[in-house]
């Protein structure tokens, strides 16, 4: 259950894996995410919930990324995801556009053991023209109703930053619970957080809803400001200077390349 | 009174509030999100506004899946959505230009805009830019549809377009906008030329309304202070406050 460090904690993300990850503000694992990186992760299919930032764009811009599924890839406040608009008009990685709610009904089938989530709105919109995973199908308690189908969003991993665990392996999300919907669907859930408590979080009342537990939980380790540049809810706040400064270096190939240098000490070999 | 751009925009998305219980704003809507705040100060308290990634305005304890359930059951009244291109028809494209999906602009995504464009019922079209390359005849990918046929359960959809120079109204059933009133200093012909799509003219067509004092006091204090939370880049530029981050 506890990984000595993050390193060991992301071997268990095989190259080509389905990787589930959660939106900006929401507890992303950036020092995993870093991991990653260094060990020159290839091919990862990234399922965005709903949306990503700054991990998706420097995943992307490192070269580990073949597949983004998602319903939006910026960098907020401080403007586009430079690495994800190269590589699209490039084409250097697969692009499976989605909408949030259906990414999050695709997740919800999943814990619920269903092949597919019906889902309002949709039709008629070039996202389900795009793919052929989300039919419109007919509403069986209805007549002349049609409706979309999601199939189902099982992830291989889920991976993400929270501010707490015990030493059950229980994680406390607060109220980030699209990562509890994540990690019932996922088959592994990786977690980094920022303490480890001695009490059982279950047995309080007040942890105890806002609280994966243990069963769902593959492997944890310690990641102080595991989120940084992000924030962390109720913890930290983003760093902003970082992340305009990371929009301004990754305007280029050479400033992205220069941006890991200098803040990953990584010599990017199959980056952009 | 004099007042700025930003304000006025504030100001008229404020104006489209009237009467709506629940209002919820999406990500990256500084204006749309100081719209709400101003709409619920003038409501004398009656408004809920729910703006995502705020912390202290929003009506739920989840901060994903939740807000499209209770779009979904009818709970939020009003939400904002831009469009890198919109056409005459209210199609929206949040995800690029040129033929997906290797496309030579590439924005960020569609994010909630297949959804709830459907089921929340006004949605206010919010796109400063008003140019021939964003009011195009036709959308390069439909993120939404501005409309739907008559079986597709559609509660929802667009009830009015904003930008710089002027304010639509659309009309579902004609799937038509019609141009409303027009910012001070511009003209139909100026819209016109900048619009690449044919669209309805109100008779007779007005002037915008310029935001009332109470507007400005209410949009420079308390809105301005609350949108910092979540928007500080946004509320340093604008309105002065916060600090500076370089950027």
């Amino acid at each position: 259950m506890f990984r000595p460090d993050v390193d060991s904690l992301v071997a268990s993300i095989r190259d080509g894996a389905r990787l589930a990850v959660p939106k900006t503000e929401a507890g992303v694992s950036m020092a995993a995410t870093r991991s990653l990186i260094g060990r020159g992760a290839k091919d990862l299919h990234l399922v965005c919930v709903p949306t990503s930032g700054l991990q998706a764009d420097l995943l992307i811009g490192a070269g580990c990324v073949g597949v983004i599924e998602c319903a939006g890839v910026t960098m907020d406040e401080y403007g586009a995801a430079p690495a994800f608009v190269r590589a699209v008009s490039k084409g250097s990685i697969g692009l499976v556009d989605s909408t949030c709610p259906a990414l999050y009904a695709g997740l919800q089938a999943a814990e619920k053991g269903l092949p597919f989530m019906p889902l309002r709105g949709l039709i008629g919109s070039d996202i389900v023209g795009r793919r052929d995973d989300m039919p419109v199908i007919d509403n069986p308690f209805a007549a002349d109703d049609p409706i979309i189908a999601v199939k189902a969003i099982q992830p291989d991993v889920a991976l993400f930053h929270a501010p707490l665990a015990d030493r059950e392996g229980n994680v406390w999300i607060g109220r980030q619970r699209m990562l509890m919907t994540m990690a019932h669907a996922a088959r592994q859930t990786l977690v980094t957080v920022e303490d480890i408590h001695d009490r059982n979080l279950l047995d309080d009342e007040r942890y105890g809803p806002a609280t994966i537990p243990s069963l769902y939980i593959s492997a944890i380790t310690l990641a102080a400001k595991g989120a940084w540049p992000l924030g962390l809810p109720g913890r930290y706040g983003e760093d902003g200077g970082h992340l305009a400064e990371y929009c301004r270096r990754a305007a280029t190939p050479e400033g992205f390349a220069e941006y890991l240098r200098r803040n990953l000490a990584i010599e990017p070999t199959a980056a952009e | 009174m004099d007042f700025s751009h930003e304000e006025h925009l504030i100001a008229i998305l404020a104006s489209l509030l009237k009467g709506v219980g629940h209002v919820a704003v999406g990500v990256a809507s500084p204006i749309p999100g100081s719209a709400s705040l101003l709409a619920r100060a003038l409501s004398e308290g009656s408004m809920r506004v729910s703006i995502l990634g705020s912390r202290a305005d929003q009506a739920w304890s989840d901060t994903g899946v939740e807000m499209f359930d209770c779009a979904a059951q009818g709970r939020i009244d009003a939400f904002f959505f831009g469009g890198g291109q919109i056409d005459g028809q209210a199609n929206i494209n949040l995800v690029g230009v040129g033929d997906y999906p290797h496309q030579r602009v590439r924005w960020a995504g569609s994010f909630g805009s297949a959804y709830l464009y459907f089921l929340v019922p006004r949605i206010i079209l919010f796109r400063p830019e008003h140019t021939r390359r964003v009011m195009v005849p036709k959308v390069d990918f439909i993120s939404a549809p501005g409309t739907s046929a008559p079986n597709v359960h559609r509660p929802g959809g667009p009830t009015a377009l904003v930008t710089d120079l002027c304010l639509f109204s659309f009309d579902a059933g004609r799937r038509r906008f019609r141009l409303e009133s027009i910012h001070p200093g511009h003209s139909v012909e100026e819209v016109r030329d900048n619009t690449g799509f044919d669209f309805d003219v109100a008779e007779p067509v007005t002037e915008t309304p310029a935001p009332t004092p109470d507007a400005l006091e209410a949009i420079r204090g308390p809105v301005a202070q609350s949108i910092a939370h979540t928007y500080p880049l946004f509320a340093n530029r604008v309105f002065g406050i916060g600090e500076e981050v370089a950027p």
